[in-house]
């Protein structure tokens, strides 16, 4: 057994789980703004041991998940130009308008591709020196680095035919967008392990300092997420409210600086669209102008345009934590991960898509 | 999409290495990790990419935390 599975440990569970009950005076409220969270609450079955007073609330942390309806238009559009387009998996069945997604554009004939790494696309363009090939950059902050070091590697082999879709998103801002929110009743946020393994832990901190709310930097074994639970429960006892970091195994609270000065060689903050929430100043990556040559909307003079939203579809009120995804009155019906309406059933990491299979 | 899990280090050669979990082996890259890693070492993986070393003594020393706090017996 690897020292690492103590983190699996049922008996430490057990011991933690009693004392967040025991402690635990009235109720806690508390968000994840993670896919990887939201999967491992339910899986681990964190979720069905914990008392009905503590109330988990699944935010907007999965990636697929948050992407725009225009930025899906725009990537279905590309689909449709001469290039092949090279995606992580999870999304080849987001729906975008007209119903049409990646999936299908493929077998209508698109060049569709499915990478585990951005760096598999890179070898795709120059295996197809002929052929433009655009990677669709979604994801965080822990993505946007890996996007960011292939396009570095990609001008230092003098390739051409490579360019990102950059729609990165950045998860502080969104946090802070989501906290001026005076609907959420958010009493604690579970921040996101790898996302802060790259930023670390200061930028974080006005969600104690500005707003009064604890927050913990907690990894995805079962032990880590009963413990910043249990975090929040002393924190509020001792009428005390900090960002902590309690995955140190994996999380230095400076970050990654080398990660971070890579991301930001290659991008800059940018405003950007989230799916439920709207535009959030600075919450997204462009590309910088030094690699312009790499940016699939300058490449393609391409443009977000406005497009209507999914009916029917409460995934953005799913992402605000306002709304329980079996609150959704298409949840299980006419939305299922087989035959998903939204993006949040789409994904596996999406708040619907866990809801549906450990519930349900 | 967002996974992240720990891989441990088989062999380095430049920027890339090997690494397994269970019995998946995998080529990842290390342009982003800041400590560089040794062979043996776990390190967590996304997107073919190496972003951090999982830190053996800060593992140890939660554990310890978790002992004396909780009385439970781990390592
Ligand atoms: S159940 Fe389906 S339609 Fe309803 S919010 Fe979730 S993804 Fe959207």
């Amino acid at each position: 057994m690897s020292l690492f599975d103590n983190f699996k440990d049922p008996e430490l569970c057990k011991a933690l789980l009693d004392r967040i009950h025991k402690e635990l005076d009235g109720e806690l409220r508390f968000m994840e703004v993670c896919g990887t969270h939201t999967v491992s609450i339910f899986r681990s079955g964190v979720r069905s041991l914990l008392s009905d007073k503590v109330v988990h609330l699944s935010g907007p942390g999965c990636p697929v998940c948050v992407t725009h309806d225009s930025e899906v238009a725009a990537f279905l559009e590309l689909a449709g130009r001469n290039a092949i387009i090279a995606t992580f998996g999870d999304l080849m069945r987001v729906p975008g308008p007209d119903k049409k997604s990646l999936k299908s554009a493929q077998a209508e004939g698109a060049r569709v591709k499915v990478v585990y790494s951005p760096f598999d696309a890179l070898k795709l363009a120059q295996d197809n020196p002929g052929d433009k090939v655009v990677f669709l950059g979604v994801g965080f902050e822990t993505t946007a680095p890996a996007i960011a070091a292939t396009v570095k590697v990609a001008r230092e082999q003098g390739i051409t035919n490579f360019s990102v879709l950059c729609f990165h998103k950045l998860v502080p801002p969104a946090l802070d967008a989501l906290v001026g929110d005076p609907e959420l009743k958010v009493q604690a946020f579970l921040l996101p392990g790898h996302v802060s393994a790259i930023i670390g832990v200061e930028p974080y901190r006005f969600l104690a300092e500005k707003h009064g709310l604890p927050a913990v930097v907690a990894g995805f074994e079962p032990v880590d997420i009963l413990q910043a639970l249990h975090l929040f429960v002393t924190m509020r006892n001792e009428g005390r409210a900090e960002v902590v970091n309690a995955y140190t195994r994996v999380v230095s609270d400076a970050g990654n600086p080398k990660a971070v000065s890579v991301m930001h060689e290659v991008f800059e903050p940018a405003d950007a669209l989230w799916r439920g929430i709207g535009l959030i100043p600075g919450s997204g990556l462009t590309v910088r102008e030094e690699y312009a040559a790499f940016d699939a909307m300058r490449v393609f003079g391409m443009a977000l345009k406005e497009v209507p939203a999914i009916k029917g579809c409460r995934c953005g009120d799913v992402l605000k934590g306002k709304l329980s995804p079996d609150g959704c009155p298409l949840f299980g019906k006419a939305c299922t991960p087989a035959a998903p309406v939204g993006p949040c059933m789409v994904s596996t990491e999406g708040s619907c898509a866990a809801y549906y299979k450990y519930k349900v | 999409m967002c996974l992240a899990i720990p891989m441990e280090v088989l062999t380095i050669d430049g920027q890339s290495a090997e690494v397994q979990v269970g019995g998946t082996r995998q080529t990842v890259r290390l342009d982003l990790i800041s400590e560089f890693p040794e062979v043996g070492d776990f390190v967590i993986v996304h997107a073919g990419f190496a972003l951090t070393r999982l830190d053996r003594e800060e593992a140890v020393a939660t554990l310890k935390l978790f002992e004396e706090g909780l009385n439970v017996e781990l390592i």
